[in-house]
């Protein structure tokens, strides 16, 4: 950075700050982005999608979005305001290469092997328009953007917090309209002003800036730090009984996703024993997650080699136990290998797993590619668990449960072990630490919290089969605790919200979460290895 | 005079290369017994086979009367053997006082239910380690640096939190790795009071591998010298002092009649 | 050392992990040794089978192996699992599949097979390679003197973003390889047949290998790769510019994976946007198998894992009366990882890792 601006500084005699270099380099980064969105059919699935209804489809969105992180770029390259000029140029040229890259696509007809280059998707590229103007559009709209994006960065930090507190807020509204109306309309119908069913209106896109940019300048956040704790606790609880409160108010939609989010908070807190405290790269999670789920389905439904009939919370326990019993076992053997191979192994592990529950010697027992199914809703006391919203409940009062035994655990002497352990093993051994117990011991328990996530999963589902049980699982668990923060509580529901909650909402996304997934994945571990959830990351007081 | 440690024919074989040859060491109960000799002379794969982290290719270790060698490290540490490290290897993102809680809790673990319910037994439990890992950093002269962040420590004081924690195991016999490598004459003096006074407080058995010969001799009473794996020279300070082999191993057969005098003098 | 003392040594030392350990050993061998000794008792196949079995284990093998090496090139330097290698060769498939399609577009796929499998080979290697550099740049490089985590992590997403972005590009069904003319049929000598693609991927297999091993001992480049393979810090100080041999490493690991793509294609004649992650795991076996960082040990590690693949749901599962066994290939293969993983990592050669990290 110093480097860069030392540069800056010796060569500002020449017309263009900085030379021609990066501004080339960040104008074809630009269109190459924009290419990609088209080209993996990102941009095709989202271009009919509004962002704001009559001004802004989410596909456009996404290439205005890489434009303005051009200019931002420039801008932090080069802190002075001839860059602006700089940025306006490289936007205006990006927009006008994505149409001419569209010009040469409609002409090569690549659609035998590049299945999203559809006529439409490439028409909608230009916004439908004849290509000189699309040209011109793309050009002008890149232009801006860029041109916002270095300005943000030269502006002062104020009104760089209120302009993205304003977008931050119109992009929220916008992707998570569903969720919104969903609860505005459980609040009392107050949603037909600001959303139609097509999405954000111009109206509320003002207002959503407007919670946005008040959300980031904070007013009385002043006042607000000098209250006394107890009245902090207060807020903060009353902040936690709405949340809870939320799927009751609103419809199954959001109880749906919230019970996700506990769920797959559930299985991060597992995992973070193994992972975040131990330091063992588990791949093979989903593994312990397919035993839980399986065990309630046996002991429950009248499947075919089904033992008892115990009811669901009756099942639970075995879940918890099996899964902790086969990480048990397969810990035992596999825990003295080191890091990278254990991944491996785990790896191996969860395709075992998956491989056998598929095959037809186990069909019999486990009922193949069928699965098990009708296994009975959850029910207590003749209280039958039937809608989303109960499930909701049971769901977060054990996952309420199981961070509270993850928290007493990272704060015990066996805590303490874990962390020893994943720092230096040589020296906990040293210390006398059985490495292998200790270990074992984590990888057990967190093989526990996945079985009771399953056991979980199949009551919440009703069946059991192979496919939910893909090694996605798995990696869908280490990204959350990567976007959250490896080894912190409270990073674990952010990364669950962030990274299940989220694209759950934007159901249009598909696959193509999975996608975003890799890119967030490689981005936080590259840019914020810490993991995203706000100075959660290392708060362990002595005790 | 009951001895504490007795290893003999201790060999280890990297490949080709002998990194010890047949030694043997014997150290009585309450000594300080030290370890010298030149770089690369298998001092700390001795210190490494005697804690079990490498399995001696012959010989054998007994403690106490109990054998050792090739025990798994952990076993070995809980018959009461600690070590420090010839580069500091604390766990760096734990505070001091987690570091040695860590040895502490290794000793004698918390029951996990009680952990889990938070009953007023592991309450209790958990004063009664706090109370004795501060005692340990006061014991060290860490008093008051307990919530820092270990590898946020300067560095004579990341020294002595690791001999507070080798201490936590309440080891029978300490393996101090050239505890006062890098520190100048008034820290050195200090860190060889505080080896004394290990020895004459919790009555600890010390060996000692250092590279300075005027804590050495000061401290040590009795020294055994390692050239190339093999021991060449044992006894007394004043004796090795005399021993022509040792000094022709230091400082060249042409050296050795300027004596060991000059060695001390340049530290 | 006699063999009396080593067994008191052993139990003097053994804990509870040991003799599970042991147990686990003793069940594991018992239940192959007695599914085999079942399988001779009650053959169910014939020589013509059994030989079958072993020509498709030896090319599935060779594809295994030519994974294997990327994967054992790459660790032996800087001791990092790459999770994207499998898609790397996933690319090289697909970089195949359409250069094959674009040449029968074109109408020279039938008239001259040859040039359109020359220009197939050029496109996957070309593809292949520069997705395996571009993975190197993104996904390796910030992290190589971090933690042992974060690459691990980084090169997982990178998987997943190659995975999904050639699902949205080349769509989410399984894409049909067009066939080669005159790779098809079945070649018979001395009373055995095996289908002639199996016998031109083998041989094209073998073939890479000889140019691999030319390359990495008779060229300056291969003699640079093998001093920073032998320590890094050395090499550094005799002039090698380290990260140039690194990305080179890269480049030949996904060369061969594209090749490997290509041979796969023509073998299964159908690929898919998702192959690749679990093939390259399998292909991490295979190295670690032979032995990490070891090249003859990738290549005999891929022909070994390819073998027992193919020949253990007959040799052993059969016998013990398993339904199916052939839907248990790849459990087979995944417990062989395993097992290696825990009792002998080193693997059959030896591992061969650079002493200094990067």
């Amino acid at each position: 950075m110093a480097s860069d601006l030392a540069q800056g500084v010796a060569r500002r005699p020449i017309a263009l700050p900085g030379g021609l270099r990066p501004a080339v380099n960040v104008t074809i980064s630009v269109a190459v982005v924009c290419a990609f969105t088209v080209l993996v059919g990102l941009f095709g699935q989202f271009s009919d999608r509004a962002m704001v209804v009559g001004v802004l489809d989410i596909g456009h969105s996404l290439m205005l979005a890489a434009a303005l992180a051009g200019g931002a770029v420039l801008a932090r390259r080069q802190r002075m305001a001839s860059v602006l000029i700089v940025a306006l140029i490289s936007g205006a040229v990006a927009g006008g290469l994505v149409q001419a890259l569209v010009v040469v696509a409609r002409w090569a007809n690549l659609r035998w092997m590049l299945v999203s280059l559809t006529p439409v998707t490439l028409n909608r590229v230009g916004f439908l328009l004849p290509d000189d103007q699309a040209a011109l559009v793309l050009a002008a709209s890149g232009a801006c953007a860029a041109l916002v994006g270095a300005g943000l960065v030269l502006c002062g930090p104020i009104p760089r917090r209120i302009v993205l507190g304003a977008l931050g807020g119109v992009v929220c509204a916008g992707l998570l309209r569903e969720l919104i109306r969903g609860i505005l309309g459980g609040l009392g119908g107050v949603d037909d002003w600001g959303f139609t069913y097509d999405g954000l209106l111009p109206a509320g896109a003002a207002v959503s800036a407007a919670i946005g940019a008040l959300v980031t300048i904070r007013p009385g956040a002043a006042r607000y730090a000098q209250l006394p704790p107890r009245v902090k606790l207060g807020a903060r609880l009353l902040c936690l009984l709405v949340l809870l409160a939320l799927p009751a108010l609103t419809n199954d939609f959001v109880a749906q996703v919230m019970m996700l989010v506990c769920l797959y908070t559930l299985m991060g807190l597992g995992l973070n024993i193994e992972l975040g405290l131990a330091g063992l790269v588990d791949l093979g999670f989903v593994a312990f997650f397919a035993v839980g789920a399986y065990t309630v389905g046996l002991l429950t439904a009248d499947a075919t080699g089904a033992g008892g009939h115990l009811t669901f919370f009756a099942a639970l326990p075995f879940s918890i136990a099996f899964a902790a019993l086969a990480g048990f076992l397969f810990g035992l053997p596999v825990l003295k290998v080191r890091g990278d191979y254990l991944a491996i192994a785990t790896l191996g592990l969860g395709e075992i797993i998956r491989v056998l529950v598929l095959s037809d010697m186990l069909k019999p027992e486990l009922g193949g590619a069928q699965g098990i199914v009708n296994i009975p809703k959850p029910a207590l006391f003749g209280f039958v668990l039937s809608s989303p919203t109960r499930l909701f409940y049971m769901t977060a009062i054990m996952a309420a449960a199981a961070g509270y035994i993850a928290w007493r655990l990272q704060h015990s002497g066996l805590g303490r072990r874990w962390l020893a352990v994943r720092e230096d093993e040589d020296v906990a051994q040293a210390l006398g630490i059985n490495l292998v117990g200790v270990k074992l011991s984590a990888y057990t328990m967190g093989a526990g919290f996945a079985g009771l996530a399953g056991g979980i999963f199949a009551g919440m589902v009703g069946s059991v089969f192979p496919q939910s049980f893909q090694l996605l699982v798995s990696v869908n668990v280490l990204a959350i605790l990567v976007v959250g923060g490896i080894g912190s509580l409270p990073g674990v529901i952010i990364g669950a919200a962030a990274l299940i909650g989220a694209p759950e909402v934007l159901r249009d996304l598909g696959e193509y979460r999975y996608l975003i997934y890799g890119i967030v994945v490689i981005a936080v571990v590259r840019l914020k290895p810490d993991g995203l959830s706000p100075k959660a990351i290392r708060q362990r007081e002595a005790l | 005079m009951t001895l504490l440690l007795s290893a003999t024919g201790i060999s280890k074989r990297f490949g080709g290369l002998l990194a010890i040859d047949n030694v043997n060491l014997a150290v009585p109960k309450a000594a300080i017994h030290a370890i010298i000799g030149p770089n690369g002379a298998g001092k700390t794969t001795l210190f490494n086979c005697l804690t079990s982290f490498v399995k001696p290719s012959a010989g054998e270790i007994y403690l106490n009367g109990a054998r050792i060698d090739g025990l798994r490290p952990d076993l070995v540490a809980s018959h009461g053997i600690a070590r420090t490290y010839q580069n500091i290897r604390l766990f760096p993102d734990l505070t001091a006082i987690e570091n040695i809680m860590v040895g502490l809790d290794a000793k004698s673990p918390e029951s996990l239910l009680g952990a889990l319910f938070a009953t007023p037994a592991h309450h209790r439990k958990v004063r009664d380690t706090i109370a004795r890992a501060t005692a340990l950093l006061a014991a060290v002269g860490l008093v008051g640096r307990g919530d820092r962040l270990a590898r946020h420590l300067p560095y004579g004081d990341q020294r002595r939190l690791e001999i507070a924690r080798a201490m936590s195991i309440d080891p029978v016999l300490l393996l101090l790795d050239e505890p006062a490598a890098g520190m100048n004459p008034v820290e050195s003096h200090a860190m060889l009071e505080l080896i004394r006074r290990l020895r004459d407080e919790f009555g600890l058995t010390i060996i000692l591998i250092e590279h300075q010969m005027r804590v050495v001799m000061g401290i040590s009473e009795r020294i055994t010298v390692l050239d190339h794996g093999a021991c060449i020279a044992e006894g007394t300070p004043a004796e090795i002092r005399e021993n022509s082999a040792v000094i022709a191993a230091y400082l060249g057969a042409r050296a050795a009649k300027h004596g060991m005098d000059a060695l001390e003098r340049q530290g | 050392m006699p063999q009396a003392g080593f067994l008191q040594d052993w139990l003097r030392r053994a804990t509870a992990v040991d003799w599970f350990l042991l147990a686990l050993r003793i069940v594991v061998l018992a239940v192959v040794g007695t599914g085999f000794v079942a399988g001779l008792l009650h053959p169910r196949y014939g020589r013509e089978e059994w030989f079958s079995f072993l020509a498709f284990g030896l090319t599935i093998g060779a594809i295994y192996a030519l994974i294997a090496l990327g994967y054992t090139m790459v660790y032996g330097i800087l001791r990092m699992v790459n999770f994207a290698h499998g898609d790397v060769f996933m690319f090289g498939a697909y970089a195949a599949c359409f250069s094959l399609i674009a040449c029968n577009r074109a109408g020279i796929l039938n008239a001259y097979p040859v040039i359109s499998f020359t220009i197939a080979v050029i496109v996957c290697i070309a593809v292949s390679a520069g997705i395996a550099i571009l993975g190197e740049r993104i996904a390796y490089r910030p992290f190589r003197r971090g933690r042992s985590l974060a690459p691990l992590i980084s090169t997982l997403g990178l998987s997943f973003v190659l995975e999904y972005s050639a699902r949205g590009m080349f769509g989410a069904q399984n894409k049909s390889f067009p066939t080669m003319p005159g790779i098809d049929g079945i070649v018979a000598f001395a009373g055995f047949s095996v289908p002639r693609v199996q016998l031109v991927v083998v041989a094209a297999a073998v073939l890479t290998m000889i140019v691999l091993t030319l390359i990495v001992m008779r060229t300056r480049i291969g003699t640079a790769m093998r001093a920073v393979a032998e320590d890094k810090d050395a090499a550094t100080l005799m002039g090698i510019n380290v990260d140039r041999v690194i990305v080179f490493t890269f480049a030949l690991g996904g060369a061969l994976a594209g090749i490997a793509g290509l041979l796969y294609g023509l073998v299964f004649k159908q690929i898919s946007f998702f192959m690749g992650f679990f093939l390259g795991v399998k292909g991490f076996g295979a190295a670690v198998l032979g032995g990490i960082g070891n090249i003859p040990g990738a290549m005999l590690g891929g022909y070994a894992l390819g073998l027992v693949e193919s020949l253990g749901p007959a040799a052993f599962l059969e016998g013990l009366g398993v339904t199916a066994p052939y839907q248990l290939r790849d459990a087979i293969a995944y417990t062989m990882l395993v097992m290696v993983l825990i009792f002998r990592p080193r693997g059959l050669l030896g591992e061969r890792l650079s002493t200094a990290r990067a």
